[in-house]
């Protein structure tokens, strides 16, 4: 664990913003975990926001929708935040669109079975919005019962504030929408974990009936799953297992707000809050954005201060960098960053002096300068015992290296490799 | 928007810790012992120093140049073994041998290994067993303080012949006033520059907590006229074993990564810089101690892995 420079203070007293509808968007047919779906629409169908546009029938999957009403204008490749390049609906907007889900509530959600929720959740296209973007409703099917819920507030990266905003704006709706879980699913215990520089949201929660509110030091990686077991529980997750196996079930703050939505709202996942920060930015915003509007869209939005050199989707740590601002965010994009050239700068390699820095920091207890060294040198066997399956990819140890190494580089591939 | 952005893996953002930026805060942190050493020794102190130092990063330059690698001096760390090499000898030894010394602690401790981050001894102790190997009237004919040339035995070296010396008030040993080596001296010194390292988090305790202490428990217990008459302070005091434990066992390279390995580090130095003491032939062992133990260092490692999340 290490304490990282914030760099909250941009965005995160400002209350979220709506985005005006973009021109177009641009939906992948793959936003989630596990395989790509197939369209149900063609080139030129008109479609309503809200809509159905890809699904498959049956697999690790959840459907897509259509975030604005208009006209399907292409199916082609597109570019991808994640994966480089995906095939994508290209969808022209028509205006204001009617976002007037009423007409799907179901009933009393007090009488919602747990394959009901999940049916409603996949049906809404909801996947793990803080990263994984693993299907909801596959999560919300445990093999075995469940203990305890734990919600993921911590927020730990850098420069994003979107799930605080929402912690903070929308705390009763989150509430709603953690009963939901606890009812379909039984679950007796319910924590909150919420990092120390968000007071508001801390707050917010406080005294709420059947939450516990535990509140984390502002340390990164706090948010890994890993991590909130750890400091929640008290305990790990033992290596190789699953937190359903220890009984526990982790999800984002963002994630139960859109089941909320879901259930309460009958919108499906079509539009979400991303933090758009960086020192270019002219007006950093958390703002509530369509799914699929590009990154131009949003940066001529919130304006420029100056030319970006690097633009990132997701927070410094973990997040990617971006080949063109062409690009479309996807459900589980939540932060916009754009760097100049020089914060974007990169470092020469020095060798390994073993200062023992990234040993300090790594959360999971490796030692990723000699993981480095054994994967440079292609020694995968070694790295394989050396424990590189553990690397959560939090980026601690390329962060305080002072060589400026490229460790989790050299681990990822080790990874790759190990996984071969 | 710029046609060309910089992609690169995450993450995206740095500490603004650099190798150079550590190095020449350790020759920060020295700098207090330099100017000890020369108030108590004179003007040979320094010049003694620079001659290290002036030697250390030509040699480091010249081979660079020769075998077309990148140039590295600037780094600073051939300026840190420099100096640990001068502070390690006595104030009267002629020009040429820090010269030497330093030559050695950077081709054979350090540059044949491969540069910076592999070797697997601290350069400037190599340097300095190789001096006393070689020319050990220089090494052990030290100058009294605050007077030229007159030749006095450390205090360490005095007990080891058996010699009843006058006793030397702790007062004396805290502040330098006694013979003994350019830069061990003065403790006083040499805590201020410790306490620079520790507050930028450059150090750690680990390993000259548990060297000092192991040392002074050793010392108590087996050094004096029976068991656990001995005078501990006297030894934590005198000798080298302040400047070894904070600045020269501390060094990153040649030391275990983590903390339990650094623990078993501090304890062995401890305990062999006491044997050595108390049974061995010289009157100091820090040298030798910490040397024995960086040979000792990858073996720590491999028994001292951190535990990983979740394993048993």
């Amino acid at each position: 664990m290490v304490k990282l420079t914030e760099n909250k203070h941009y965005s995160e007293n400002k209350p979220t913003r709506s985005m005006p509808l973009p021109p177009k968007v641009y939906l992948s047919l793959i936003q989630h975990l596990g395989k790509i779906c197939v369209p149900e629409v063609k080139v030129g169908d008109k479609v309503s926001c809200g809509q159905k546009i890809a699904s498959l029938p049956s697999g690790v999957y959840s459907p897509i929708h259509a975030s604005i009403s208009g006209t399907v204008e292409a199916i082609q490749d597109c570019p991808h935040p994640v994966l480089g390049r995906a095939k994508a609906v290209v969808i022209r907007g028509e205006g204001e669109t009617d976002t007037d889900f009423s007409r799907f509530i179901r009933k009393e959600s007090d009488s919602l079975t747990a394959q009901e929720l999940r049916d409603i959740i996949l049906e809404a296209g909801i996947v793990g919005m803080g990263g994984a973007s693993f299907p909801t409703h596959i999560k919300l099917n445990p093999p075995k019962p469940i203990g305890t819920l734990i919600i993921n507030g911590a927020e730990c990266e850098p420069y994003l504030t979107a799930d605080a905003r929402l912690m903070v704006e929308k705390s009763r709706e989150i509430a709603a929408g953690i009963s939901l879980i606890t009812g379909c699913l039984g679950i007796k215990e319910v924590c909150i974990g919420i990092e120390r520089n968000k007071p508001e949201a801390i707050e917010a929660f406080s005294g709420m009936p059947g939450i516990k509110v535990k509140v984390l030091p502002s340390d990164y990686p706090q948010g890994g799953e890993k991590q909130l077991i750890r400091n929640i529980m008290g305990r790990d997750l033992p290596r190789g297992k699953y937190p359903f196996d220890i009984g526990v079930l982790v999800q984002n703050v963002s994630t139960i707000f859109a089941i909320y939505e879901a259930v309460y709202k009958g919108k499906p996942l079509f539009e979400r809050i991303v933090t758009v920060t960086g020192s270019c930015v002219k007006e950093p915003v958390n703002l509530l954005v369509r799914v699929g509007t590009p990154v131009r869209d949003l940066i001529k939005f919130c304006g420029l201060k100056e030319e970006p050199a690097k633009i990132i989707i997701g927070g410094p740590m973990m997040g990617i960098a971006q080949y063109t601002d062409d690009v479309p965010l996807i459900k589980s994009s939540n932060g916009l960053l754009l760097m100049n050239e020089k914060e974007a700068a990169a470092f020469e390699e020095d060798p390994c002096i073993r200062c023992a820095a990234c040993v300090r920091g790594c959360p999971v207890g490796l030692m990723p300068c000699q993981l480095n060294l054994a994967s440079e040198r292609s020694f995968w066997g070694m790295t394989k015992d050396m424990g590189v399956m553990d690397c959560i990819e939090c980026g601690v140890c390329n962060y305080v290296c002072p060589s400026h190494r490229r460790l989790l580089q050299t681990i990822k591939r080790a990874k790759l490799e190990v996984r071969k | 928007m710029k046609d060309r952005l910089i992609v690169s893996g995450s993450p995206h953002i740095y500490t603004r810790e650099s190798v150079s930026r550590i190095m020449w805060t350790v020759v920060v942190s020295l700098i207090p012992a330099g100017i000890a050493g020369v108030i108590i020794f004179g003007w040979d102190a320094l010049w003694i120093t620079l001659a290290a130092v002036g030697a250390a990063v030509s040699t480091e330059l010249i081979f660079e140049l020769a075998a077309g690698k990148k140039i590295t001096v600037l780094d600073g760390s051939a300026v840190i073994t420099g100096i640990l090499l001068a502070f390690n000898l006595p104030a009267g030894v002629p020009l040429w041998l820090p010269v030497i010394g330093a030559v050695v602690s950077m081709v054979v401790g350090k540059l044949l290994f491969g540069g910076l981050g592999q070797n697997i001894f601290n350069p400037a102790l190599v340097g300095r067993v190789f001096l006393m190997a070689s020319w050990p009237k220089y090494m052990t004919t030290f100058t009294r303080p605050f007077c030229d040339t007159v030749a006095s035995a450390t205090p360490l070296a005095a007990l080891k012949e058996g010699k009843v010396l006058e006793h030397i008030p702790y007062w004396d040993l805290f502040i330098g006033n006694h013979g003994g080596c350019i830069g061990e001296v003065c403790i006083l010194a040499l805590l201020i520059g410790a306490a620079i390292l520790f507050i930028k988090g450059y150090i750690s305790w680990q390993i000259p907590v548990t060297y000092i202490v192991t040392t002074g428990l050793f010392m108590y217990v087996f050094g004096g006229n029976g068991f656990f008459k001995g005078d501990w302070l006297f030894h934590i005091l005198s000798g080298g074993l302040i400047l070894g434990a904070f600045f020269m066992a501390t060094d990153y390279v040649a030391t275990p990564l983590t903390a339990k390995g650094q623990i078993i580090f501090g304890v062995g130095c401890g305990v062999l810089t006491a044997v050595i003491r108390i049974w061995g032939g010289y009157p100091e062992g820090v040298s030798y101690a910490i040397l024995m133990m960086n040979a000792a260092t990858p073996f720590i490692d491999r028994y001292t892995k951190n535990r990983i999340y979740g394993s048993k």
